[in-house]
């Protein structure tokens, strides 16, 4: 899931760098560049972009799909909104990279120690 | 640009030596800069929307970031502990329903999407207010902020509208593990939100009255940064909580 999840993003990502304003790259850092980031009108079609990965999740739901294919998509889908708001509305895509050092810390953080709390209460045996 | 600090003496003892004049004041590296220097450097970098050598706030850091900035990125970086605490504690406990009905038969899917596609909207809002105060436009940062924050009200309304379905329906806090752990989850986020509902009053409110000191647009976006966090949580509680059936 993990590998087709980063090829999915990695082509958001080349979608929506193509909404960046022109005379403004979306890898240079914050510092010297004063107004960063996407346009309204980008920031409208991320937005879309969003609603309609929403929209989705919910399709899912009303779906019979197998149990693996569903917990998958939504799975994906979730990290894909995820990443979108906060590379593109919190602007980590354009900032410097010690905020987003800083913001993933916390969340890899999290994610392990309550993964091994949850692996403790047997959380994800089959039982 | 002066850089001074307020006089600490009361006022009914008027003070003409307590202000500092900040360009003339050793830094932080024991160098005295020269007057001047910071209006040089506003000078070559115009306005700075995303200040991050200090700029308006005369803050020379070891990093050429903003501290605001740090901090906020780090007490955002602790709240994902938190939230995953909870939510996490309700992944174990969201089987533990004796006494009331089971989650997919009390949730309401069709009002939760149309809740988080408002929370998703309002998330946009939020970015063209930061837009707008990068570009100086402080009437179309209010009206973005404002709208920024009825979208956050409806849905704080859609949430205590939900619960109050869930009480009638038999489940209440202290029903049973399920209801304790869903309400302190869902409840923790709802506060989030109304908390920054208030930010976002208290902010318009401050923009009209022309009351906030220093970079403005580093103030809008430090509260944006806020908002956008509280709609990744509610990104995952969407999906883990309502759509992934116990």
């Amino acid at each position: 899931m993990s590998s087709e999840t980063t090829e999915i993003q990695r082509q958001i990502s080349h979608a929506v760098d193509n909404l960046v304003e022109p005379g403004h790259t979306v890898d240079e850092p914050a510092s010297g560049d004063h107004k960063h980031g996407l346009t309204d009108i980008g920031y409208v079609k991320v937005a879309a972009m969003l609603a309609l990965m929403t929209a989705l999740e919910v399709t899912l739901t009303y779906l019979d799909l197998p149990g693996g294919v569903f917990m998958t998509a939504l799975l994906g889908l979730m990290v894909l909104k995820f990443w979108t708001v906060v590379s593109y509305f919190m602007h980590l895509k354009f900032d410097n990279p010690i905020f987003t050092k800083l913001f993933y810390t916390g969340l890899i953080l999290a994610v392990l120690v309550y993964s091994a709390a949850l692996l403790t209460f047997q959380f994800f045996s089959p039982s | 640009m002066a850089d001074t600090v307020a006089p600490t003496t009361p006022a009914s003892e008027p003070d003409t030596t307590a202000s500092i004049d900040l360009a003339t004041t050793p830094d932080i590296h024991g160098q005295s800069p020269t007057p001047g220097a910071h209006d040089d450097h506003a000078d070559h970098h115009g306005y700075d929307g995303h200040d991050d050598h200090g700029g308006e706030h005369g803050h020379a850091t070891s990093t050429g970031l903003s501290n605001n900035k740090l901090a906020m990125w780090m007490f955002l970086g602790s709240e994902c502990l938190l939230f995953g605490g909870l939510i996490s504690t309700y992944m174990l406990y969201r089987g533990r329903h004796e006494g009331s009905p089971s989650p997919s038969q009390l949730y309401n899917i069709p009002l939760t999407s149309v809740s988080s596609f408002v929370l998703l909207m309002s998330s946009l809002t939020m970015v063209l207010a930061v837009s707008s105060a990068q570009r100086h436009d402080d009437r179309n940062t209010s009206t973005w902020l404002t709208v920024t924050a009825l979208l956050g009200a409806t849905f704080v309304g859609a949430q205590v509208f939900e619960f109050t379905e869930f009480y009638h329906e038999g489940l209440g806090f202290t029903t049973n593990l399920f209801g304790s752990s869903f309400f302190t989850l869902t409840g923790f986020h709802g506060v989030h939100v109304t908390v920054g509902i208030v930010m976002l009053m208290a902010l318009v409110g401050m923009i009209n009255r022309n009351k906030i000191p220093g970079n403005k647009a580093e103030v809008v976006e430090m509260i944006g940064l806020y908002w956008h966090f509280v709609d990744i949580v509610w990104i995952v509680i969407f999906t883990l909580v309502y759509l992934i059936p116990s």
